[in-house]
């Protein structure tokens, strides 16, 4: 007996010995171990934003099948994706439940520009990455101040000066009118279009006019940008008023260069309800591919992406766009994690996703991802593409950095 | 049987007191942040009650009242420097003054056309609150961020440190305390018995020498004044304040925490605040794919359950208790 239990000593005493030097190269934070990584996730499962709550889902799919394949460097993804209803009282709520009491090691894609900046400060105070978030706003990439924060799709600003260059390119003698929304959203996108022609902006853009988001319609500012003379018009707006002013264009029979930003480049929402043979020639701007779209249904990465979305995403909707974007992110930050290797701390997070340079199999051919210490966008290189009644042609070459 | 009850409501007091006091130390910082949520919508029900389960007005519109309220506090905390126990009051205040003008009108609106009238103004707040003339004050679609009051002083119970989260439970809970004191005494005098008779035979309720219109504004204006309040306890507790924090949805959550706590039940109002934070996360759990419609399914249960509310239930079983005793 005796015997037994000092036996019982040693072999333990080895144990920890063994242990503890194994463990000295294993680094942790709150929320990974050797067996799983906890991972917070905010998505709108309801309310006003539901649509894209098929984000959210799509990244859970695909976190089953890391999973179901032997998680990564031996560690299970615990998701645990909660509902804030697009509300920002609620997202804070769900932040602080996700870090206080779930003590999570970061928290994962949260959607909206209202939700995460509600949290931006806070995921900074409490120093947990606020990793890829879902917007396209400018200030997610700000390293300096919100070093815990890092964006993911490319900003507004990036796309602007995409048509930007694109416009200097065949047209540098364009006379401009801008259509825009007032507010944050509207307003990155002006800037980044002046940043983008540079010293001509002042003599190309020949006028700038805002509509409120509350307006009823735009027909009057379309009206006055017609009466300025502009032969290019750059169109930024959200879905209803993009589809006003492309029929408006037409009706008062105004047919500039027109651009059109990307959030509104839904050929269901936007350029049916606008009448299609009115928006023949529009251009926008692109990075994902898009599912419906014949030229990319072959080949083993569309394969591989049918493959996921019926064994593990069969609910889904294979036609929808945000399908393509929760796999797509899923898989930036799988390569974080692996980058990460047995370092899970959250300052290891975030130096891995600040370097970053890879291409994805759903992105558009020639887009990729790259990010340094001083870089937090991960994306910021679109395609552009031209509308030719039915749907969306990419065309040219691959803009930006 | 008199004295004994007495003293029996003491004892029972004084635990609950200590109950509430001791329990931020006892659970985490998160869960803190709930309480204190619950509070705040407490005392936005308990003025939302006063309207519609007194006064007997049906208003869609108080989640614009506790809008205002949130962005008066963010505001001059904000832009103007003031502590962020001095912007209660002014919210008060202003959500008073705001109430009563629409209060006014309103008189001319019985029943469901009030209800159609507030509901327009729940639904134009958020887009006001967007509007590019104030937006230097109100920083648009972006809202404002706040800096949480840090705790006057330091201390460790329990071997939890006194954080800013339960400094400001305790702040809430003095708030609500407050605030269910004045209701209380407001509503169970002659003031409270004014109410009811305008809500329940208003011509009679003249004739006996009540000032309709004065009593119905008055009354939409202190109802919106508690509720802005709560609104700017809300602020000051979340952090945070933008348009999307204040859709028309939590205009119907607070009636339906009315609903669900009693109505005309001032206690009722706690467990209507208990109702609209938890039940939500609640659904969240059970299910991914359709949390609105669990929600929906456990209020359809709920209310099967509890026609009356919580406080109508609680006093059913208490008389069934006393009828079984007596008997």
């Amino acid at each position: 007996m005796r015997l037994k239990s000092i036996a019982l000593a040693i072999v333990s005493l080895t144990a920890l010995t063994v242990g503890t030097s194994a463990l000295a190269q294993k680094k942790y934070d709150i929320g990974a171990t050797d067996k799983e990584i906890k991972i917070g996730g905010i998505s709108p499962y309801s309310g006003p934003a539901s649509a894209y709550g098929a984000i959210g889902k799509a990244i859970t799919a695909y976190f089953a099948k890391v999973n179901a394949e032997g998680g990564i460097n031996g560690r299970k993804l615990t998701f645990i994706s909660l509902d804030d209803g697009y509300n920002p009282a609620k997202t804070v709520e769900q932040a602080r439940k996700l870090v206080e009491e779930e003590e999570v090691l970061f928290i994962f894609n949260t959607l909206g520009t209202p939700p995460n900046s509600a949290i931006h400060k806070y995921m900074n105070s409490k120093k947990t990455p606020q990793l890829f978030v879902a917007t396209g706003a400018t200030k997610w990439g700000d390293p300096k101040n919100f070093p815990w924060t890092m964006g993911w799709q490319p900003n507004y600003q990036s796309e602007s000066k995409v048509f930007a260059a694109h416009l200097l390119e065949n047209k540098p003698n364009a006379k401009v009118a801008i259509l825009y929304q007032n507010d944050d959203y509207g307003k990155d996108y002006l800037k980044g279009f002046e940043d983008g022609l540079g010293d001509k902006a002042k003599s190309m853009i020949v006028s700038k006019i805002s509509y409120e988001v509350t307006d009823p319609t735009i027909d009057s500012q379309m009206v006055s940008l017609k009466a300025t003379g502009a032969d290019t018009f750059f169109n930024i707006t959200t879905p209803k008023f993009a589809a006003q002013a492309i029929k408006k264009a037409a009706e008062i029979g105004w047919k500039p260069t027109h651009y059109l930003n990307s959030v509104s480049a839904s050929v269901g929402s936007v350029m049916n309800p606008a009448g299609p043979e009115n928006g023949v020639g529009i251009y926008t701007a692109s990075y994902l591919k898009d599912p419906t779209d014949p030229q990319f249904q072959k080949g083993k990465e569309w394969d591989d992406w049918l493959a996921w979305m019926t064994k593990y995403q069969p609910k889904g909707d294979i036609k929808d766009v945000n399908n393509v974007y929760g796999y797509t992110v899923a898989q930036g930050l799988v390569q974080v994690l692996k980058q990460a290797g047995d370092n899970l701390t959250r300052e290891n997070i975030m130096k891995q996703a600040a370097s970053l340079e890879m291409t994805l199999p759903m992105l558009l051919p020639g887009i990729n991802v790259k990010t340094g210490p001083d870089d937090f966008y991960p994306i910021q290189r679109e395609q552009l593409a031209r509308f030719d009644g039915k749907t969306w042609q990419l065309f040219g070459k691959v803009y930006g950095r | 049987m008199k004295p004994l009850d007495r003293k029996w409501v003491w004892l029972w007091s004084a635990l609950l007191l200590v109950v509430l006091l001791v329990l931020p130390f006892l659970v985490k910082n998160y869960r803190v942040f709930q309480f204190n949520l619950v509070l705040v919508y407490a005392i936005a029900i308990l003025g939302l009650n006063m309207l519609t389960g007194f006064n007997g007005q049906i208003s869609l519109g108080h989640g614009a009242f506790y809008a205002f309220g949130a962005y008066t506090a963010a505001i001059l905390m904000d832009k103007l420097g003031v502590p962020y126990w001095a912007t209660l009051p002014a919210a008060f205040v202003v959500c008073f003054v705001f109430g009563f003008l629409v209060g006014f009108p309103a008189l001319r609106l019985a029943g469901h056309y009030l209800a159609l009238a507030t509901f327009a103004l729940a639904l134009a707040v958020p887009q006001l609150l967007k509007y590019k003339h104030i937006e230097h004050l109100t920083g648009g679609v972006q809202g404002i961020v706040l800096n949480k009051p840090e705790p006057p002083f330091d201390f460790r119970f329990l071997d939890q440190p006194f954080s800013a989260d339960r400094w400001l439970y305790y702040f809430s809970l003095a708030v609500a305390g407050l605030m269910f004191l004045i209701a209380w005494n407001l509503l169970r005098g002659r003031v409270g018995r004014a109410l009811i008779a305008v809500r329940d035979h208003p011509i009679a309720a003249t004739a006996m020498g009540i000032n309709l219109p004065v009593f119905k504004s008055l009354t939409f204006g202190t109802s919106a004044g508690i509720t802005g309040l709560a609104g700017a306890l809300g602020a000051i507790v979340v952090a945070f304040v933008s348009p999307d924090s204040f859709t028309v949805n939590l205009s119907i959550f607070l009636l339906v925490g009315v609903v669900v706590g009693g109505l005309a039940s001032i206690p009722g109002a706690i467990f209507g605040g208990i109702f609209i934070q938890f039940v939500p996360n609640i659904a969240d759990e059970i299910s991914k794919s359709a949390p609105a419609a669990i929600y929906g399914i456990l209020l359809i249960g709920f209310m099967y359950l509890l026609p009356t509310g919580v406080m109508g239930g609680l006093y059913k079983v208490w008389a069934r208790l006393r009828a079984k005793t007596a008997g």
